[in-house]
């Protein structure tokens, strides 16, 4: 981006041009999305920061960040696991229908969050294809934490996927076919080798999968029974405090989630200078 | 990698492009060798098509299935209802308006961000990245406390389909923008001061260089935005209000005959939406990588 700074080109000869342009731009990410969010803070924080931390530790709020994160736990580590096994595959072996698989792994970045939950319902609820499951062996899976779990994997899925593969694709075999010639066996391999080396794209990908499942609210308000207390995540959570007209309660806990969101932001930002920097040495 | 870049990077399969990054689209991997890793080839092909089938092409054919499931005529009667034809029309006005929108606003942010140089502008970048991270449910309610009964500025969208708007258009800001980023900032320059110096005026340049370099990418972060429209629920639940037809889109329509467990309706309408999404991104692919093939043999 530096070599471009500076250096005035043709079409933005006049500078009268160029300040317009650059004004409109800024006011355009000004009004749409700096104003809306300092002014959710503003309402946040003014009656006091008390008052904020009277409306997120409630029971209700407590019980909801207790579910968002039992969600975390279990959606991260089988997207993980999955999700190296799936770029490994992809990144490492040639076979037919592999570009088909590519696919499939990003598919769920085209399906809405609504759809994901009516899909989940026709399949796993009670009248759905494999309604077996719940009417014969008594395990509920809609309505119930199955439910929000599979849809969570869902949306998530191909993030560690997408972060994994290109860092595996570019790194080639090299190395590990060296250790594997000085005789170690193939976990070491893939222990000292293997995930070090994709250790920023692990990373990067995990963050994705945390803040889209924290904040996931379209598949999980279909497939949840939304009860307070019990099956209530975060994100169902603020949607109930607004229709029951508690909006400040509503505020309160969008500005804990915002914070996660400004992490992710953090957490990106920085990655991406790490890599910038890990590019440059190489 | 300029020109051929767009052509890879649409596709269905990019919809919520977090994280693309450029030149995401990978080479064939090298013909595999005997080597050992954790798991064999063929186990880990196993393993990885059960999970991939079970938590993804299991519950999309279940809703094929469902919705042809009731006959030809139940599918037609649930996506021909006069609530379900209110809400596709919502649902596509507002997702053409605020696609143009996005197409304006962003090649212009693009532009400035590549471009221009002034202080804070590595603020701005990252917070162009802000919608994506935030949860849908909050950023209804920032919009509601912008555009909703207490709005400071004075504007009342709540309920209103400007409402939808504005909503679709903030979830929606950083496709364009992130599409046609990259893209400008490979753009080989020179051509441009060649064209200046042979004597063509600014707005010349940027019409005949420029903007045609640029359009496969700003086709692609169009038909991004647009999927992304129609398949939007969190952000417009509640400022849209879910008036029927005035605010009400397809994906509360959806939801709202689940409730009523019409579950054969709301597959039907969901088939209806996947279809015409991937309708979209694969055209634009296609019209993406004719331009980019014509501007790679005039170059």
């Amino acid at each position: 981006m530096t070599r471009s700074a500076g250096r005035v080109t043709p079409v933005q000869g006049s500078p009268w041009a160029r300040y317009l342009a650059r004004y409109v731009a800024l006011a355009y990410v000004g009004v749409m999305l700096i104003f809306p969010v300092v002014l959710i803070l503003w309402r946040t924080f003014r009656p006091g920061f008390s008052q904020f931390y009277a409306w997120v530790s409630t029971p209700a709020a407590i019980s909801a960040l207790n579910l968002s994160l039992l969600v975390v736990a279990i959606v991260l580590p089988l997207n993980v696991i999955f999700g190296i096994s799936t770029a490994l595959l992809l990144a490492r072996n040639r076979f037919r229908g592999r570009s088909v698989l590519q696919s499939v792994v990003d598919l769920p970045f085209a399906v809405s969050p609504i759809i994901v939950g009516v899909a989940l319902i026709v399949l796993w609820g009670s009248a759905g294809a494999l309604g077996f499951v719940e009417n014969d062996f008594g395990f509920r899976i809609i309505f119930g934490l199955p439910g929000i779990v599979l849809a969570s994997i869902f949306v998530t899925l191909p993030f560690v996927v997408r972060e994994v593969q290109p860092v595996l694709q570019e790194l080639g075999i090299e190395q590990e076919q060296a250790a594997a010639t000085l005789g170690s066996n193939s976990w070491q391999t893939f222990w000292r080798i293997t995930l070090p080396s994709m250790r920023w794209g692990l990373t990067y990908g995990i963050v994705l999968t945390t803040a889209r499942t924290l904040g996931e609210f379209g598949g999980v308000i279909m497939v949840s029974s939304n009860l307070p207390g019990d099956s209530q995540t975060l994100t169902l959570l603020v949607n109930d405090r607004y229709n029951r007209g508690a909006e400040y309660g509503a505020y309160a806990l969008s500005t804990l989630m915002m914070g996660v969101a400004v992490a992710f932001l953090v957490v990106k930002t920085i990655l991406q200078v790490r890599r910038k920097r890990a590019t440059r040495a190489a | 990698m300029t020109r051929s870049f767009l052509g890879n990077r649409t596709g269905p399969e990019a919809i919520r492009p977090e994280l693309h990054q450029p030149g995401s689209e990978l080479p064939p991997p090298p013909a595999a060798r005997s080597f050992s890793r954790p798991g064999s080839p063929s186990l880990r092909f196993g393993v990885t098509m059960l999970w991939l089938s079970l938590i993804v092409l299991l519950p999309l054919a279940a809703i094929a299935w469902q919705a042809v499931g009731g006959g030809w005529q139940a599918f037609w009667l649930a996506v021909s209802s006069h609530a379900a034809l209110g809400a596709f029309r919502v649902t596509f006005a507002a997702s053409v308006v605020v696609t143009i929108f996005n197409v304006v606003f962003g090649l212009l942010t693009a532009w400035v961000l590549v471009r221009d140089d002034f202080k804070g502008k590595g603020l701005v970048d990252a917070v162009i990245d802000l919608p994506f991270a935030l949860p849908t449910i909050v950023t209804s309610l920032v919009m509601l406390a912008l555009y909703g009964k207490n709005s400071p500025v004075g504007l009342h969208l709540q309920h209103t389909p400007p409402g939808v708007g504005v909503a679709l258009a903030f979830v929606t800001l950083p496709l364009v923008v992130r599409a046609v980023q990259p893209v400008l900032l490979e753009i080989d320059r020179d051509v441009e001061e060649a064209a200046a110096s042979l004597g063509a005026s600014g707005p010349r340049v940027l019409t005949s260089i420029v903007l045609p370099s640029l359009l496969p990418a700003v086709l692609s972060g169009a038909g991004l935005s647009f999927s992304r429209c129609i398949a939007e629920f969190g952000s417009v639940v509640t400022i849209g209000g879910q008036v029927p037809g005035k605010t009400e889109v397809s994906s509360q329509w959806i939801r709202a005959l689940i409730e009523n467990d019409d579950r054969t309706g709301a597959a039907a309408i969901s088939i209806v939406l996947l279809a015409i999404s991937f309708t979209v991104l694969v055209l634009l692919r296609i019209v993406g990588g004719r331009a980019a093939k014509r501007e790679e043999k005039a170059a």
